[in-house]
């Protein structure tokens, strides 16, 4: 069959136009194509690769930050923690001290009211004691007047106080 | 995958043999010595009574090879330009609607059984009567834009609109995330270079990666063109020999001439072999230098014109049993079709797996080109 033979038979007008036009055909997506293509795909590999790789020392970089504002928080609580204790004491310290002075006030405020309560007591015994006194002059001249009214009475009494005077020398 | 380019297939397929293969004459040309595109249905019918019994090989032969005119549908192609030189008459350029089908001379040439001769007869005449000369047809040079040559031009247009398009959409989009047209040869171009080249050259893969990627598109996107019935598709040209043997040809070229010493002392001297072994051993070497391109080219030939052939064949048994009755026709027609939409999806997957094979074979030819010695 004269078609079989056509078909393994490379006609030359196909192989040079197949030369011409694949020859040509590389040569344009090589400059135009493949070139821009290629190095398209390149450079976005390499910009997730540099990605990839700022995100992982982004993240760890995260997780310095973050152990290192763990610390911080640890140091900022156990000063906390420090400074509470401290203003406690304090506030123990000035409420005993305010405590202590109080009843010390007290203590003087009462010892000065109990002087002052002798003071008034006592004062108030001499002038009871001297009102006394003048009461039971004014009550014994009373008497006496009432008495030795008679000069017989007057007698007997010097009489009575000279034995006693006696006795008493003897 | 849609049934549609099937049904395509189907019809067109249909509509061909209707038209037969036209070796008788059909009516009378019109006076103006172009033919008309159309020939009324009587006489075609006329034709096919004369022509007689239905030839499968004939009919699949004319599918898978090359033609001058692009045949369309019934008796309807696309003239293409016949460019032919030789030193007697010079260069005739004309279209292919001159010959009218074959069945006229032009310019002291006409085709027969698809194939320019010179003639010695003028214009007009029947090209079956007309006195061929031997002579004169064995000196013509025929260039002619054939069915093939202008499917080449489709995929190149192809090629350069798909991948220039794509490169601008990387620099119209540097660093991000493809789109699109992008998105869809990214991948296939990735797989080119990272499981083609990379993985069978190593690391000098990026000097040799257009041919790679150029050769693996154009080799796929002949094939999946080859497969689509209707036009733009439909050419046998990837299983044109002319074409792997091209295909081979650069492969061949780029091994040689990117051979270094270690390669050409494989050949020539295999280290570590006796000399006696060596006089043995060269000649095969040399030989295999050869035969490896010569391999590429059939393996790629073989395997696209055996898919269009079986394909045509599931359909030629369709009218081969029409003949004998109608009704076994429709019945082979349904297994024909059932057995064509399975050789269909066979040829989509071979239509890629070829393009891989061949990129990837002539990836490592290269590879063992350009190899560095190891320490033995």
């Amino acid at each position: 069959m004269p078609f079989l033979a056509s078909l393994v038979n490379p006609s030359i007008g196909l192989i040079f136009w197949m030369t011409l036009t694949f020859v040509t055909v590389l040569f344009l997506l090589a400059k135009f194509a493949w070139k821009p293509i290629l190095k398209g795909l390149k450079d976005r590999e390499a910009s997730i690769a540099d990605a990839l790789g700022e995100a992982k020392r982004a993240r760890e970089e995260m997780a310095a930050l973050n152990a290192r504002n763990e610390d911080l928080m640890r140091q900022a609580r156990e000063e906390r923690e420090l400074l509470l204790k401290e203003a406690r004491d304090i506030r123990d310290r000035e409420i005993a001290a305010a405590k202590d002075k109080a009843k010390a006030e007290a203590e003087a405020l009462l010892a000065r009211a109990r002087t002052d309560i002798q003071n008034e007591k006592n004062a108030a015994l001499t002038e009871m004691k001297n009102q006394v006194a003048e009461l039971s002059i004014l009550v014994a001249e009373r008497i006496l007047r009432e008495k030795l009214a008679d000069t017989k009475a007057q007698q007997s009494l010097v009489d009575k106080v000279m034995a006693e005077a006696q006795l008493r020398r003897s | 995958m849609s049934l549609k380019p099937l049904l395509r297939h189907v019809f067109l397929l249909i509509a061909a043999l209707l038209a037969g293969r036209s070796t008788a004459q059909h009516g009378t040309p019109d006076s103006t010595g172009h033919p008309t595109a159309v020939a009324s249905a009587e006489a075609h019918v006329d034709a096919h009574a004369a022509a007689g019994k239905f030839n499968a090989g004939d009919l699949i032969m004319g599918h898978v090879g090359d033609e001058h005119g692009w045949h369309l549908w019934g008796h309807t192609s696309l003239p293409l330009p016949v460019i032919l030189y030789n030193s007697e008459r010079g260069l005739s350029v004309f279209s292919s609607a001159r010959f009218d089908h074959g069945h006229k001379t032009f310019g002291g040439y006409a085709l027969h059984e698809g194939h320019v001769v010179a003639v010695d007869a003028p214009d007009g005449t029947d090209a079956h009567q007309a006195p061929v000369n031997e002579a004169l047809t064995k000196a013509t040079v025929d260039l002619s834009i054939t069915k093939n040559v202008a499917t080449m031009f489709v995929i190149s247009v192809l090629l350069l609109w798909v991948f220039i398009s794509v490169a601008r959409a990387y620099g119209r989009r540097e660093g991000q995330a493809p789109t699109g047209l992008q998105n869809l040869v990214e991948p296939i171009i990735l797989f080119v270079r990272d499981d083609v080249a990379k993985s069978a050259i190593g690391p000098k893969h990026e000097k040799y990666l257009p041919y790679l990627l150029t050769a693996f598109f154009f080799i796929f996107f002949g094939n999946m063109l080859g497969l689509v019935p209707i036009f733009p598709g439909g050419a046998n040209l990837t299983g044109n020999i002319a074409v792997t043997l091209v295909l081979a040809l650069i492969t061949f070229v780029i091994v040689t001439v990117n051979g270094n010493r270690h390669y050409w002392h494989h050949i020539f001297a295999m280290p570590g072999v006796p000399g006696w072994v060596l006089a043995i051993l060269t000649p095969v070497e040399v030989l295999g230098m050869f035969l490896k391109p010569f391999v590429l080219m059939i393996r790629l030939f073989a395997n696209i014109t055996a898919g269009h052939i079986i394909a045509l064949s599931f359909y030629s048994l369709i009218f081969v049993f029409g003949e004998t009755s109608a009704g076994a026709g429709y019945g082979v027609a349904i297994g024909s079709w059932a057995f064509t939409v399975f050789m269909f999806m066979l040829e989509l997957l071979v239509a890629f797996i070829q393009a891989y094979v061949f990129t990837f074979l002539s990836a490592m030819y290269i590879g063992a080109a350009v190899e560095e010695p190891h320490h033995h």
